[in-house]
């Protein structure tokens, strides 16, 4: 491997692999794609998180030449194929239902694609066992559809898609069907399959976690837009807008005003009678300008005695506590009656917990612990 | 929910019985042995022996088995493309007048259609006969075809014809390789409806024929007409136990399939 | 080109042997009887144009289906026979599509064979079969009288009764199968839950049974109704010189009078009379298919 970090989007000498440039597609009078540009390299592994509704399966199906958009252009190697129909393109899909044929074996389903290009049967052949060996299916080649289990379907979806060997797939929620525990173990198989075939993948999903797990890039959407488009620890860490810091995870969000500190610095008047708010920021903001806090439950501390030194500091008591087995969340009312989250990491046993209901705590952290968003 | 009571097992009985009583009468008085049908008089099957020597009864049935097969195929290729129409294709100039054709004849009585069917005939001077009943035919019973195979297609998987489509199919291809096959039992069993309408048909093909051709229900409607006789018992019979021996196949081999299915989808699960 | 093929092929068939047959039928209704081969005399040709054609139309075979009674008493009377035979069939029909619905899942398939059967079976001969049941010295009579319920035997056949149970017989599955249909979706939950809110058996089975299948009920009823008001084979063998039916009398008119034009004129009433119960059928299945 490579010691240098996988980031062509930050290299400007890369050319991106698709570009959509001001595309707009609309189903009647409704917009699902509004005037959106965006730009996916090669190799990577690229999701589309959002809300149901949100336009990312209209982006997939745009690029697997099933939509067309109402404006604007896409372009894959640099060639605009909005006019190339879905059987021309060097796209291949992965489909939600994994609409696996079911008249065909598993051999024979990974083996369609091939077939309509002509291939020799050696030829083909040869791929299909590959494909079988590298999906772990070598075993069920001859049985049907209906005769393997959801998992195993999922794979064979998988080295259907791959087998003519696009230069981009396409995967529409490929974990939605699975239950918990086998998705998570898929994850790391997609991961591994990426990496060994080196093919371009675009992800749709509205699982948060399977996106910040795979990918390299995650594109958050919504009502058509694209909202951020980051690494999976950018869009957790320094989200952009309220929007993507609320989708993304658990978050306190506090709502006060701005006023200028000293460069980068801010403080925010949030609440009558409670202390101004501490932030670090380098975006600017006009003083009395309405901002918002984000701040994840994580990176507050509670504890028992008011803290020494903290940038920020606010008291209360114990509303409610969520215990999820290796974290608890704490629910701290403040005097005003605004709720805080805070979490801590269960390391001792529960019977030693610290804190329980309508105890009175502090609860701290530091200026560059939470995020200043405009909006 | 299975809360069986003597009321239901009551009112069960009574149907089928009312359905079926007529039917097992019939069947038996075909091996009637007198004339008169409806005393008995002893165990035969000389009725069977001059059916099968009656040349008229013969004739009729060849021309109904002809005109029931090409119509039936005919209906079926027909039927097909106007449900795919009907599902698939969007909007298109006359799409309601299309649909409303589609099943208006369902719902129009045989008389009417058998009617208007002559009239046409008689207009363009087209001679009356297997011909003129087998467009006859195939012009109702494609509308069968068409309601049975386009219900399947409502429920059928678009993105099975998506996945052709992205692994490089033409549309074409994907109907041939993809769709029909996976319809191909709605379109058999559609051929089967559309097949058995037609040796059924005496409505409309008595509008429809002329002279030159008779089908079996014409034959049998004007030799009934002069009241019960054992030889069409016994032609009944015949036609009743094909029916039969049809239908209890394909439920058997229906269920057959559906029970190995459940097991294998099991087996898979579980593994 | 290819999707032009598609849709153009049934499209063409249907107009040229559905929809053109059907407008000479209106045409033809408007024209005067003729004594020769066709055996009308055309009101329209071409070469007159449509202007002539409209000028000359005439109606004159609709007054005279409203001044011989003959009509209008058939009309009514295929209305009243399938109406009656509606009710009559849904009365037994539902008991039974009801019992299969709750039979145990083991039976339930040889009970549906058992009632698609008879769709398969030649219709005519389901007819014929009570031919030998309803006559003078038939199965029925002959019961009736060993059992010694009756003294003399009963004429049953070619009368009207004969043909309401031609009727129900015949269309009984039509029947039983939407309903049957509706109640085999119904939870059964439905109505443990009107029961533990204090429901007798018997209200349960009213109050949500017989309106959760009021789509299948619906749908059984114009199945039946629709093709009964027009019935041709049923009436000519099981009815007598008595039952009017409207089928029947376009069915003579034609062959036998050799009337074409007021046949034609028949066919048209009969077929205005049938788009009301069509386009409540129609409605009704559009409705259950939007609340599924």
């Amino acid at each position: 491997m490579n010691s240098t970090v996988f980031a062509p989007w930050e290299d400007p000498e890369q050319k991106p692999l698709i570009r959509f440039q001001n595309v707009t597609k609309k189903f009647g009078s409704f917009t699902a794609i509004d005037n959106l540009s965006l730009d996916i390299y090669e190799r990577e592994f690229f999701a589309l998180l959002g809300p149901s509704g949100c336009g990312k399966t209209t982006m997939m199906r745009m690029l697997a030449g099933f939509e067309n958009p109402s404006s604007g252009q896409i372009e894959l190697s640099g060639r605009n194929i909005v006019p190339v129909p879905p059987n021309k393109r060097a796209v291949n899909m992965m489909f939600q239902s994994y609409a696996l044929f079911p008249h065909l074996t598993i051999w024979e389903n990974i083996a369609f694609g091939l077939k309509r290009e002509g291939k020799d049967k050696e030829t083909i052949a040869t791929r299909v066992h590959e494909m079988l060996r590298l999906t772990r299916l070598e075993r069920f080649a001859k049985r049907k559809p209906h005769q393997i289990s959801g998992g195993q379907r999922q794979r064979v979806a998988l080295a259907r898609s791959l087998a003519k060997a696009p230069t981009l797939l396409l995967l529409d929620e490929p974990l939605g069907a699975l239950d918990a525990k086998l998705r998570q173990d898929t994850q790391f198989e997609l991961m591994d399959i990426q990496e060994k075939t080196g093919t371009t993948f675009v992800i749709v999903t509205h699982d948060q976690e399977e996106a910040m797990t795979v990918a390299s890039r995650v594109a958050v959407m919504d009502e058509g837009k694209l909202m951020q488009v980051a690494t999976p620890d950018r869009i957790y860490e320094t989200p952009n807008s309220v929007y993507v810091a609320d989708f993304i995870g658990d978050v306190n969000i506090i709502e006060g005003r701005s006023r200028f500190l000293e460069e980068g610095q801010y403080e925010i008047d949030w609440a009558e009678g409670q202390q101004a708010l501490h932030a670090a920021t380098s975006a600017k903001f006009d003083n009395g300008q309405t901002c918002y806090m984000a701040i994840r439950p994580e990176k507050i501390t509670i504890t028992a005695d008011r803290p020494e030194a903290a940038d920020n500091c606010v008291q209360g008591k114990i509303h409610d506590i969520a215990y999820l087995g290796n974290l608890s969340t704490y629910h701290v009312e403040l005097p005003n009656g605004t709720i805080i989250k805070a979490q801590t990491a269960n390391t001792r046993r529960i019977a030693r917990r610290s804190f329980t209901w309508e105890d009175q705590v502090w609860l701290s952290w530091t200026a560059t612990a939470g995020v200043m968003l405009a909006r | 929910m299975s809360r069986f009571s003597w009321f239901n097992a009551v009112s069960l009985t009574i149907g089928f019985a009312f359905l079926y009583i007529p039917m097992i009468i019939l069947i038996i008085f075909s091996f009637n042995e007198s004339k008169l049908v409806t005393v008995w008089a002893g165990f035969s099957t000389k009725w069977y022996g001059e059916l099968l020597a009656n040349e008229a009864f013969l004739d009729a049935a060849w021309v109904t088995l002809r005109v029931a097969v090409f119509s039936s195929t005919l209906a079926t290729i027909l039927g097909t493309a106007a449900a795919y129409v009907l599902i698939r294709s969007g909007r298109f100039f006359g799409r309601t007048l299309f649909s409303g054709m589609i099943y208006a004849p369902l719902v129009m009585p045989e008389v009417i259609t058998g009617l208007s069917l002559l009239l046409l005939f008689i207009g363009i001077g087209l001679e009356r006969g297997v011909l003129t009943i087998v467009l006859a035919h195939t012009t109702f019973s494609m509308c069968y075809v068409s309601v049975v195979v386009s219900s399947r297609l409502a429920t059928f998987d678009k993105s099975l014809e998506e996945a052709a489509l992205d692994l490089g199919c033409s549309s074409a291809q994907a109907f041939r390789l993809v769709t029909l096959p996976i319809i191909a039992p709605a379109v058999i069993s559609g051929w089967l409806l559309a097949f058995t309408l037609s040796l059924d048909d005496l409505v409309i093909a008595s509008f429809a024929t002329g002279p030159s051709a008779t089908t079996l229900p014409i034959k049998i409607f004007s030799a009934v007409r002069l009241g019960v006789s054992p030889e069409i018992n016994a032609l009944s019979t015949i036609m009743i136990a094909i029916v039969t021996v049809g239908v209890i196949t394909a439920s058997l081999l229906s269920k057959r399939k559906l029970v190995r299915e459940r097991e294998e989808e099991f087996m898979a699960a579980r593994s | 080109m290819r999707r032009f093929a598609l849709i153009a092929l049934p499209y063409a068939w249907l107009l040229a042997l559905f929809l053109v047959p059907f407008l000479i039928v209106v045409k033809i209704s408007l024209s005067d009887v003729a004594l020769s081969i066709p055996p009308y005399s055309p009101q329209f040709s071409w070469d007159e144009g449509i202007g002539a054609f409209l000028a000359e139309l005439d109606f004159e075979n609709f007054v005279f289906l409203t001044q011989d009674s003959l009509y209008w008493k058939a009309y009514l009377s295929s209305l009243f026979i399938a109406l009656v035979s509606t009710v009559l069939t849904l009365m037994i029909g539902y008991p039974v599509a009801y019992g299969m619905a709750r039979a145990s899942e083991e039976w339930r398939p040889t009970l549906m064979m058992l009632i698609i059967l008879p769709f398969w079976t030649s219709f005519l001969i389901r007819v014929y079969a009570w031919m030998g049941i309803l006559s003078q010295e038939g199965f029925l009579n002959q019961f009736l009288l060993w059992t010694g319920i009756i003294s003399t035997p009963l004429t049953i056949l070619n009368t009207t009764t004969a043909v309401y149970i031609g009727i129900v017989y015949t269309y009984l599955p039509f029947m039983v199968l939407p309903i049957y249909a509706a109640l085999d979706r119904l939870d059964g939950s439905l109505i443990e839950a009107a029961e533990d809110l204090g429901c007798s058996r018997l209200s349960a089975f009213w109050l949500v049974t017989i309106p959760m299948s009021r789509n299948g009920i619906i749908a059984g009823c114009f199945l039946v109704f629709i093709p009964a008001l027009g019935e041709f084979v049923i009436p000519s063998l099981l009815g007598g010189s008595g039952t009017l039916m409207i089928g029947k009398v376009l069915w003579e008119e034609f062959f036998s009078n050799r009337d074409w034009p007021v046949a034609s004129a028949v066919a048209v009433v009969l077929l205005l009379i049938l788009i009301i119960p069509i386009v409540l059928f129609q409605r009704n299945q559009q409705r259950a298919s939007e609340a599924d």
